[in-house]
């Protein structure tokens, strides 16, 4: 159901002060029940009833016809490729799809809604069970999943505002859970996860702040121990999986304080205020529109049969845990490493890349290493795109060789890696080594002559060594990488420098 | 000269070289402008644009050939809610008194590629809402026979237009009546084809799963003629389906004496009360006719046939009341011009003086039985009574039953402002005809008496689902048996 508001003044029920009771022992008193309702929107590039693109960022209204317009009689014609898109999610969840479904009209009045209705799925949807399971392990169900059209967007002036209906008319699924959630930590990792599942399926690009990948939540709290459901609370206008989490919290320590002070949870719409951290109520039950649904008389109820399905069987990609099973298989991974390497499609067709291209150069779990900590890092730190990084998995692969066959330390490397990162890879890694006389040495009989130099400048600390302290064979080895900036080959310092103290103990 | 060519008559005409479109054009602007103006038929003659629509025509048959073109040269008037791109389409409502369509109709393309041209626009009852053309935003349409008397609704300029032979042909839109019982009132053919055999694809909905665009002409064989053109599969409208008959035209020509062997059914129900004496005498007297043109007759039922305008003004208010709910005055339209509105009142405002009463009315109807709490009792439940009233017609067709016949309208043409005050006896003028609405069925009303006051009387025929060849065929059989379709009003 749209997120849409109202644009009139409500008379805002007293909200009860919230005084941050502390989140544990609210948690200790009060289980919360969390549903969520995720509109995504279908990367067909068409629209759902008519041929207008769908692309984001034209121009105003520059992605509209009669059909989108809501213009006087016209009529829509499904496109057929969001239901494939649309069939292909139910498979991934494991959901029934049904033979036969109907679109229906939802009816209400605002300005980025051009028909005055909604094309949707009621009583009727195209698929309804399934279930995401959480890396907690928890399975949550899906209660069902439809086909809608989205709205258009306001956009408010000072003086006046303004209609933009390039997305009218854009196909979404609403994907609506079962209550089963219990925490805000496991309603963001069944939206991350239906976000990476989404993803790839390649049916959407899966960009909250876009909004092709919206969600609304459903919340309610009860005393533990208590069955009966509370009243629950929407919450509208969720941008981020942080607030996605923060808006959750808040919630749940609202409706505890609302309980605590012997009040009631009235059920309302509410909109969460990023920049404040709180929600705020946007309508109440009373104040919610009567959509008088009907079936739509312009659409034939969609039958899906299951010569079709066997289709788009054929063409599913491979799904977030089928590929995670298949990195800790193919690549030796660890559980963790694969999961969240398959966590994104993107991120994984990456390493796959890099893998690719080291051919054997350094092993798979060195690679996983580099890409889950430093890539990772900075591909967060940067908001990179993992399709088209600026580090490409042929540079990264580049660095990565460069450590398997000892031309450069990790210690180098990581040094080289934020430098591409910050600046930009350049010629590449190997450019970079060569211009910057980054070679590591391994050339033993210069290494010695720098170690006796060491040895020789440091007289107490060798007297000290050799008299049964250790431990300063690490001083030894650190000013040695000093002098040579770092450049030398660790494991040859090591063997080398040990082999000198050995001769002077001996000596 | 005009007065007497028919749709057929023009194609030969065009096709001999006697005439051509634009020649054929002058000729019939002359004599409309001398006649429109009494019957308040048009509602916007742009001679200019008509003129250049024949030259069009006029090019396509150069380029391609008359032969090839089934309507070469044949001018039609269309209903004022079906887009014509580039002229207005108010579809009578002041909402839409300015908004001048982007688009072509999917019929409009069809005509023109099958070589005729759009004439003029036609006034009628707001969004197709009415039985005598009087809900018009722009004014009451009159009859030809009689200009004290209503052409019937809601496609009256439609009706009154042909039979004051200002085209062959007009298109009209059916939702419960709307082609049949004007050209019933206006002594001319009125063809409402099967849901799905014409796509809807700019024809400004009223209620979705009953409308359908169809013909008014002056002849059977010239309904033929265009349903030839009209039908036909339509990927624009999901509704559209591909008719398993095609040709009507030869259908007829090869099968004139068609009601001989027949078996007509007459529903008993629309015989009973409240149908009007001279309605009945008419009727008495074309059964007759049939008969005696070798038809056999049998007496049937319809028992849930009275439930029928109750169901219609449930499912057609519904659906009324979405398409309706575009018109809010933000993208296109009329729009309040008081300043400083909340959105709420920019749209209540803007509403209220755009639409009619009429409109308002079926408008606050469909929202009533949509709401909650009201939807089993009324829509559920209207569609139920759809479904019985179509198993009604089923089991008439399947006991052995060719073509129903009834009257068209239980009454002559009333006088205007007659009715206006009892929307039930309005809503009542539509019993013969809604029922073929509601179960999706073709049905034709041809001419079939004259009152003592000389207004025209109608009968319609109902076929079964996509056999509009046997509809056709009978309606022909009939109107070569009798003379009515020749009258003509003495305007």
């Amino acid at each position: 159901m749209n997120a849409q508001q109202n644009g009139t003044k409500t008379s805002r029920p007293s909200e009860a002060q919230v005084n941050k009771p502390q989140e544990a022992t609210v948690l200790d008193r009060y289980e919360p029940v969390i549903g969520l309702e995720v509109h995504c929107q279908l990367k067909t590039k068409t629209k759902l009833f008519c041929g207008c693109s769908t692309s984001f960022g034209a121009m105003p209204n520059h992605n509209t016809c009669p059909i989108c317009l809501g213009h006087p009689g016209v009529l829509p014609v499904l496109n057929a490729e969001v239901v494939n898109f649309a069939i292909r999610f139910a498979m991934a969840v494991d959901a029934d799809i049904h033979e036969i479904s109907v679109f229906a009209r939802k009816q209400y009045f605002y300005p980025d809604l051009p028909k005055g209705y909604q094309i949707t799925q009621f009583d009727l949807p195209y698929c309804t069970g399934g279930k995401m399971v959480l890396a907690s392990g928890k399975a949550v169900r899906l209660m069902r999943a439809h086909i809608e059209e989205d709205a258009g967007k306001n956009v408010h002036g000072d003086e006046s505002s303004y209609v933009d209906l390039n997305r009218a008319g854009v196909p979404l699924i609403e994907i609506v859970s079962e209550a089963d959630i219990r925490n805000p930590e496991d309603a963001a990792d069944y939206l991350k996860r239906l976000r990476s599942l989404v993803r790839s399926l390649d049916i959407c690009d899966g960009n909250l702040e876009e909004g092709s990948f919206r969600c609304d939540a459903n919340i309610s709290i009860r005393p533990r121990g208590r069955e009966q459901f509370g009243t629950r609370c929407e919450i509208k206008n969720l941008n981020s999986f942080r607030n996605i989490e923060r808006a959750i919290k808040y919630e749940i320590l609202r409706q505890a304080d609302v309980l605590d002070q012997g009040q009631k949870v009235l059920q309302q719409t509410m909109l969460f205020d990023a920049a404040s951290g709180k929600t705020q109520p946007m309508r109440t039950k009373e104040e919610s529109h009567d959509y008088r649904y009907f079936p739509e008389p312009d659409l034939l109820p969609l039958r899906i049969d299951a010569a079709r399905i066997e289709e788009q069987r054929k063409v599913l990609p491979e799904l977030p845990e089928a590929m995670a099973r298949r990195f800790q298989e193919q690549h030796a991974l660890s559980n963790y490493d694969a999961a969240v390497l398959t966590s994104d499609k993107d991120l994984a067709n990456f390493y796959e890349a890099v893998v690719k291209r080291v051919a054997g150069a350094v092993t798979e779990k060195i690679v996983a290493n580099w890409v889950t900590s430093e890539y990772l890092r900075e591909a967060n730190n940067r908001s990179w795109d993992f399709i088209n990084p600026p580090i490409t998995s042929d540079h990264f692969g580049e660095l990565m060789e460069l450590i398997g066959k000892g031309v450069i330390s990790g210690r180098i490397a990581k040094t080289l890696f934020e430098e591409m990162a910050e600046k930009g890879p350049g010629n590449g890694p190997n450019a970079m080594v060569q211009d910057q006389g980054l070679v590591q040495v391994s050339d033993t009989s210069e290494i010695r002559s720098v170690i006796d130099k060491v040895l020789d400048a440091n007289p107490g600390q060798l007297a000290e060594y050799l008299g049964g302290r250790d431990k300063l064979f690490g001083f030894f080895v650190g000013q040695t990488m000093k002098i040579s900036g770092g450049k030398m080959n660790p494991q040859l310092v090591n063997d080398v420098l040990k082999e000198l103290l050995d001769a002077r103990r001996k000596g | 000269m005009t007065a007497n060519l028919t749709v057929k008559s023009i194609v030969d005409l065009v096709r001999s070289g006697k005439q051509t479109p634009t020649q054929l054009a002058a000729a019939y602007l002359d004599r409309t402008r001398s006649i429109a103006q009494k019957l308040n038929s048009h509602l916007h003659l742009d001679e200019a644009a008509a003129l250049s629509e024949a030259l069009a025509a006029e090019k396509r048959i150069h380029e391609i050939g008359a032969h090839r073109l089934p309507l070469a040269g044949v001018p039609v008037l269309v209903k004022d809610n079906i887009c014509v791109r580039g002229s207005k389409t108010t579809c009578g409502s002041k909402i839409l008194e300015n908004y001048v369509a982007t688009y072509d109709a999917t019929v409009i393309k069809r005509l023109r590629e099958a070589g005729a041209f759009v004439l003029g626009k036609l006034n009628m009852d707001e969004f197709a809402m009415g039985s005598s053309n009087e809900n018009s935003a722009f004014g009451p349409v009159r009859n030809p026979w009689n200009l004290n008397y209503v052409p019937g609704g809601s496609s009256g300029g439609s009706a009154a237009s042909v039979a004051a032979r200002l085209a062959p042909v007009a298109l009209g839109s059916d939702t419960g009546g709307s082609i049949r019982q004007p050209a019933s009132f206006c002594g001319i053919v009125g063809l409402k084809p099967t849901y799905g055999t014409v796509s809807r694809f700019g024809l400004v909905a009223f209620g979705s799963s009953l409308d359908q665009i169809g013909p008014l002409t002056t002849t059977v064989e010239d309904a033929a003629l265009v349903m030839d053109v009209l039908a036909g599969l339509d990927a624009s409208d999901s509704t559209s389906v591909q008719h398993p008959q095609s040709d009507f035209a030869r259908g007829l020509s090869e099968n004139p004496d068609a009601l001989k062997g027949m078996t007509v059914g007459i529903p008993e129900e629309f015989f009973e009360s409240g149908l009007d004496s001279e309605v009945g005498a008419c009727l008495e007297r074309a059964i007759a006719d049939v008969q005696r043109a070798g038809a056999k007759i049998k007496r049937v039922r319809l028992p849930n046939i009275s439930y029928s305008v109750a169901a219609y003004y449930v499912i057609a208010t519904a659906e009324a009341s979405a398409n309706l709910a575009r018109f809010d005055g933000i993208r296109y339209g009329y729009r309040t011009k008081e300043a400083g509105l909340g959105l709420k009142d920019l749209y209540r405002k803007t509403r209220s003086e755009g639409f009619g009463q009429e409109v308002k009315q079926r408008i606050m109807l469909g929202t009533f039985v949509l709401s909650s709490g009201y939807y089993d009792a009324f829509y559920s439940k209207a569609n139920k009574v759809r479904e019985l009233i179509s198993r009604d017609f089923d089991a008439v067709f399947d006991s052995g039953v060719d073509l129903i016949l009834t009257p068209t309208s239980p009454t002559p043409p009333f006088k205007l402002g007659e009715k206006l005050s009892d929307p039930l006896a309005m809503y009542l003028s539509d019993i013969c005809t809604i029922g073929v609405n509601l179960a999706g069925l073709p049905a034709i009303s041809v001419p079939c008496g004259r009152t003592k006051a000389g207004l025209p009387v109608g009968m319609q025929l109902i076929a079964p689902k996509f056999n509009e060849q046997t509809l056709l065929n009978g309606a022909h059989a009939y109107e070569r048996a009798t003379e009515w379709h020749k009258d003509q009003p003495a305007i």
